[in-house]
């Protein structure tokens, strides 16, 4: 096959840092190449190289036998690499028609030209069995479908490689089949693929050769029916992987959270998601892990229950006491704790210290302050301890957090939020964006504490860190909860089904049962 | 490839971006002042000469400070909770009405008393006019760059019409307050240069700043507020309250502003009694890095701009609108110089942040 796109030597450095050191690849006319890598490998970067939002420091590029050289996303749009991005960029109250046409102007200017739009993008997804509506509003779409408008955007816009950056981490099952199945499509009309991703199975089932990243370097490439998962997860880690996680089997004690008919409704935003009057409780020693895709009603549900967003019906009590008119902080005296969604939105002030950021949750507390006074030696002392027991890197309490790695950041949120040994603990995404070392170690943390008698909610889309870690899972979809399983005995088909919004017909709530 | 010496130069190029600032609007000056007749040399000469070279210049530079450097903070410590206080103005017209009704209404209070309660009117009068909009942003999201604006005119206009109907003088003939008692005036404290106590109090207005925001849960409140409202708020700090707090402390020292003027040099409420030291504060503020030690150096700054301009206008016979027109550059190019910066540093922290996240 001939090749289509030549990646040469390409460098790029930030602040010093190494993210792509002399990455060479190759990708053929009608492939699916893999790029696989830890989180932080430099896979993003090198794709934001291609697409022309980063400028490499070294290196170049060639592209149908010529030299290539993008200073724009636009520059690359228009020599036909089209994007997919982890996080889609579509205008969620614009119809599919209005968002594709979006910044390509009008062939009738001024007119917007909406019909013959609207007649291509119909017949571009019938020609690649995408089954999308032009005239849906974007708001209204599921997941999977606005993954599907973004590859018909790239479609419109004349593209012939594809780069799709992690674009099963908000799928379901069946809908991950759905996309491979319309990936094949693509390359049997003569498209190219780049697939980005972390995840071993996928390189597997979808691939025809696949670059493995690691450090910022390529460690190698290799046609996918000559390799194994085993030796993908060497390259990729470095070392022998696959930690297992050991869940001790233990009797849950006393319901500490306690979630009735909860309805939530945030109406000053168009597109969120009403959680329709749930139920559940947590124990402790126990940990409910919520399953489901993301935009099912997880951030209202959290919201929620960490004091952001009042219920507009029902009730949530934690060890007994009603939350509704607590407050975030309320909700902290309660002695949770609690690990954000976004940790750089929600978790971290990033012009604070890592001291700063340490006592953000209980700065009004003594011995921290005294009267309004802030006390320095007892914030140091304890910013000291902490880096030391939660190995937070590097060690200075007066470094700013947006210096951070991710996985320190998320460790210097573990201290604060756990070393208090809270009663309960909510846990969203805990481990997003992390590598192997550093999810290895928020799992056993998370673990220790259910040991120690926390109850722990955990709200993930990663349905790998649901069954690692929960005792029991519920399924969210559409703001309601479809049904709570054993983690033990449940199917992963079964918690697939319910995810795409199956209800099951017959729920036997285990806690009835018991 | 190696790195140009473009980037190997560029962080210090770009720390010193005020000073390049400052001395791009002293250049682009000189054509102007070049252009009315005068030798540039010759009028910078003669701007530092009036600023520093004379006891009573380097007063009248002290004298403009001190405003300056109060309303720097003010801008300073909305800045650090997030918001944009543009309402200087008004802020400290308000300031200065509560102040002199208070210094009015009460004449025959010994000065240890009237003084600081006329100063602790200002502040009041200056915080409520800060804090309204803080409230209106704080609680429904409505940009404090706009209201505050509108409340300029409100509380400007305001104070005139009073100065025209109750505040008025009994001789009836201008816009003006009768004279204040001399028991609320700030006295000298240094005779040769006519330095009066206002330099001190603002001296104090920048620890007390330095103290509030940086030592206390207060400014902590306020400057997490600043940096990341949605971590603020799943924090459990009051996020309403800390921007209405900071709003009335960032218009309480625009009061003080208003009141060190009327105070110390003007001893009596008159309407555009201020050339405009509440807008002054942003560029205060912004040049200083909103950090009390710096406001306080850019407030100097601009103090000796101001009183050296009025000398180079005697003595060089450069008109007054050049010397506006180059104090509008100094400020032009000072907000270039600090929005470059800040957006600098805004497109490494987002390619950073990528980066981390890189897969």
């Amino acid at each position: 096959m001939p090749t289509l796109l030549q990646l040469e030597n390409i460098t790029k450095i930030f602040d010093g840092l190494v993210a792509n050191d002399h990455i060479s690849l190759e990708v053929e006319k009608g492939e699916i190449h893999a790029l696989l890598g830890e989180n932080g490998a430099g896979k993003t970067t090198l794709m934001n190289i291609l697409y022309g939002l980063y400028h490499a420091d070294g290196g170049q590029i060639t592209l149908r036998g010529e030299r290539v050289a993008f200073s724009s996303p636009g520059d690359a749009i228009r020599l036909g690499i089209g994007m997919v991005h982890q996080h889609f960029m579509l205008i969620p109250v614009f119809t599919v028609a209005e968002n594709i046409i979006l910044g390509l102007g009008s062939l009738r200017r001024p007119v917007l030209d909406l019909d013959s739009a609207t007649e291509r993008i119909a017949r571009l997804s019938e020609e690649y069995g995408l089954d999308v509506d032009p005239q849906a509003e974007v708001c209204n779409l599921s997941v999977g479908a606005r993954q599907r408008v973004e590859i018909i955007k790239a479609l419109y816009r004349g593209a012939d490689l594809f780069i799709l950056d992690e674009p099963t981490s908000v799928l379901t099952p069946q809908e991950v089949d759905d996309l491979f199945t319309v990936l094949r499509r693509l390359v049997k009309e003569g498209h190219s693929v780049i697939f980005i991703t972390h995840k071993l199975d996928e390189v597997m089932s979808i691939s025809d050769r696949v670059t493995v990243l690691r450090d910022g370097e390529v460690v190698a490439t290799v046609h996918t029916a000559e390799t194994t998962k085993e030796d993908l997860a060497r390259m990729m880690v470095g070392r022998e992987i696959v930690f297992t996680v050991h869940r001790e089997p233990m009797s849950p004690g006393e319901t500490v959270l306690e979630v009735n008919g909860l309805q939530v409704d945030i109406d000053d935003d168009r597109c969120s998601m009403p959680l329709q009057g749930i139920s559940f409780s947590v124990r402790r020693h126990e940990i409910l892990g919520i399953a489901g895709v993301g935009g099912n009603g997880q951030s209202e549900l959290t919201g929620a229950v960490v004091g952001l967003f009042k219920p507009a019906a029902g009730n949530i009590t934690i060890l007994g006491k009603d939350i509704a008119d607590q407050g975030t902080k309320g909700v902290i005296k309660l002695n949770v704790g609690r690990i954000p969604e976004d940790r750089q939105a929600q978790g971290l002030v990033p012009d604070f210290t890592i001291s700063e950021n340490l006592i953000s949750t209980n700065f009004w507390e003594r011995p921290l302050s005294r009267g309004s006074l802030l006390n320095f030696s007892v914030i140091g002392q304890l910013a000291r301890g902490l880096i030391d027991e939660y190995d937070i890197r590097p060690p200075h309490p007066g470094l700013l957090a947006k210096q951070m790695s991710g996985g320190n950041q998320q460790k210097l949120i573990l201290a604060r939020e756990l070393s208090r040994d809270p009663d309960l603990i909510i846990a969203v995404q805990p481990t997003r964006g992390l590598d192997v070392g550093a999810t290895e170690y928020i799992y056993k943390e998370l673990l220790n504490h259910r040991e120690r008698g926390a109850a722990i909610l955990l709200i993930s889309t990663e349905l790998e860190e649901i069954f690692a870690l929960s005792d029991r899972i519920a399924v969210m979809f559409k703001g309601d909860i479809l049904g709570i399983r054993d983690a033990d005995t449940v199917e992963i088909e079964d918690i697939g089904l319910m995810m795409a919004g199956v209800r099951p017909e017959e729920q036997v709530a285990p806690e009835a049962s018991r | 490839m190696s790195r140009s010496w473009y980037q190997k130069a560029a962080p210090l190029l770009f720390a010193l971006a005020p000073v390049w600032a400052v001395l791009g609007a002293l250049a682009i000056g000189a054509v102007f002042i070049a252009a009315a007749g005068i030798s540039p040399i010759d009028a910078y000469a003669a701007l530092l000469d009036g600023a520093f070279g004379s006891l009573s210049g380097f007063g009248i530079t002290i004298q403009k400070t001190v405003p300056l450097l109060f309303a720097g903070l003010g801008v300073a410590v909305a800045f650090r909770c997030g918001l944009f206080n543009i309402g200087g103005e008004g802020q400290l017209y308000i300031g200065a009405l509560f102040g002199g009704w208070v210094a009015l209404t009460f004449p025959n209070l010994p000065a240890p008393i009237l003084l600081p309660a006329v100063l602790i009117a200002s502040f009041i009068g200056g915080g409520i006019w800060g804090a309204i909009p803080g409230y209106l942003r704080a609680k429904w999201n409505k940009s404090e760059i706009i209201t505050t604006i509108l409340m300029n005119y409100i509380g400007f206009w305001f104070v005139s019409f009073l100065l025209h109907g109750p505040l008025q003088e009994s001789r009836g003939y201008y816009p003006q307050s009768e004279i204040l008692p001399q028991a609320s005036w700030l006295p000298i404290i240094w005779e040769p240069a006519r330095v009066h106590l206002g330099i001190i109090l603002a001296l104090l207005a920048a620890a007390g700043v330095y103290v509030l925001m940086w030592r206390t849960t207060i400014g902590y409140e306020i400057r997490a507020v600043g940096s990341n409202p949605e971590a603020a708020e799943y924090s459990g700090i009051p996020v309403v309250r800390s921007m209405v707090l900071a709003m009335f402390v960032s218009g309480g020292l625009m009061g003080l502003a208003g009141a060190s003027e009327i105070l110390g040099v003007q001893h009596r409420l008159s309407d555009f009694f201020s050339p405009g030291y509440g807008f002054d504060g942003i560029a205060v503020a912004l040049l200083g890095y909103t950090h009390p030690l710096g406001v306080t150096l850019a407030a100097v700054f601009f103090g000796g701009l101001r009183s050296g301009f009025n000398a180079v206008q005697r003595t060089e016979g450069l008109p007054l609108a050049m010397a506006q027109v180059v104090q509008g550059l100094v400020l032009v190019l000072v907000v270039a110089s600090v929005i470059l910066a800040r957006v600098r540093t805004l497109l490494r922290r987002r390619e950073a942040a990528s980066a981390g996240r890189a897969d």
